[in-house]
């Protein structure tokens, strides 16, 4: 004879059979603390480039040469680039996730979205990293106003 | 996965459907417009003429009005994601996820309105 065993009703319902750390779960947790810092990046960044001054219509090679002379808005950009990017790129993959069916399809999707945020970090770190806002030779009404002497 | 066939179970409020819905595809639009973006802001590389020539759409008014779209778009995501932080992580968040959203509305208004008259002004030079 074999007795029914009943689960204890105090036992908490769980949705998946993972516990403690895990990667989905820092991937949730990451989306959180990224969004928290990227409200003050991305914020800062569109009140100084839309609505300070002269708003868009301000914004040219000298203004970026500018910002980018103080290490400041070097850090600032950069911490944006990277936050904004895996952010962004982590929650595309969960889009793909939720909607590519085949196996095929969703596997060749999300190498298309790693390639993309890849080359994207590594383009814009190089950028903020090498840039020169006096270039040689260049037209010197259209550069800075510390570029002279 | 639940599907049309299968049928699903969600017995949600339309207010969180709508705004998850509104999340995704905010999120989605700004993360295109990110990689358009770091691309034209590469052009500081190549050459302050190239830059400058290419930088000068974003002042015309079509582009005006994407920008309009844009900081629409991401004020509403950022908001609503604040929303959703306090809805997983303030014991009242739950209970009041309805409230919060309204809130989000609320401040997405006044922001926009600290935004859009500004906007135009610059974009139309006044
Ligand atoms: C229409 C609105 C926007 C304008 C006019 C604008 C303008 C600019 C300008 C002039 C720069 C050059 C550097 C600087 O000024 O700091 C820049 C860089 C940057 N912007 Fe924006 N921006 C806009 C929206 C955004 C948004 C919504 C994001 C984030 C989601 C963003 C992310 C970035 C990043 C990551 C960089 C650095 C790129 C690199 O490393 O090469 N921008 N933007
Ligand atoms: C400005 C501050 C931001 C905050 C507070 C924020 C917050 C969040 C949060 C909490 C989530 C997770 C939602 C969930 O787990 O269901 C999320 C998802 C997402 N975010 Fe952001 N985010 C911000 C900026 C951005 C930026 C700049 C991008 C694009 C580059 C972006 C693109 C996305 C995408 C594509 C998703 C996935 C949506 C989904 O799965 O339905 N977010 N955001």
């Amino acid at each position: 004879m074999s007795t029914t065993s009943i689960p204890d009703p105090s036992t908490r319902y769980r949705r998946t059979g993972q516990r403690g750390l895990n990667a989905e779960m820092l991937s949730w947790l990451f989306m959180r603390a990224s969004g928290m810092l990227l409200v003050i990046l991305v914020f800062g960044h569109l009140f100084v480039n839309l609505w300070l001054g002269q708003g868009v219509q301000g914004i040219d090679f000298a203004f970026v040469g500018g910002k980018w002379s103080s290490p400041f808005w070097q850090v600032w950009d950069l911490l944006m680039l990277w936050l904004g990017l895996i952010h962004g790129g982590n929650g595309v993959r969960t889009i793909i996730n939720d909607y590519a069916r085949g196996d095929r399809l969703r596997m060749v999707l999300k190498a298309l979205l790693y390639f993309a945020v890849i080359v994207t970090v590594i383009l814009g770190t190089l950028v903020i990293f090498t840039f020169d806002a006096c270039p040689a030779g260049a037209d010197p009404s259209l550069l800075p106003s510390f570029c002279e002497g | 996965m639940a599907s049309a066939q299968s049928g699903t179970l969600y017995r949600g409020d339309t207010t969180g459907m709508w705004s998850w819905v509104a999340h995704r595809i905010s999120g989605m639009l700004i993360f295109l417009f990110l990689l358009v973006h770091v691309l034209d802001t590469a052009l500081v590389r190549v050459s302050p003429e190239a830059y400058n020539e290419v930088i000068g759409h974003y002042k015309t008014v079509v582009f005006g009005l994407g920008e309009v779209g844009l900081v629409a778009a991401i004020l509403f995501h950022a908001l609503n994601g604040l929303r959703l932080i306090l809805v997983d992580f303030w014991s009242q968040g739950p209970k009041r996820q309805r409230s919060l959203f309204w809130g989000v509305v609320v401040v997405w208004v006044v922001l926009m309105a600290g935004f859009l008259p500004r906007h135009l002004m610059h974009m139309f030079g006044a």
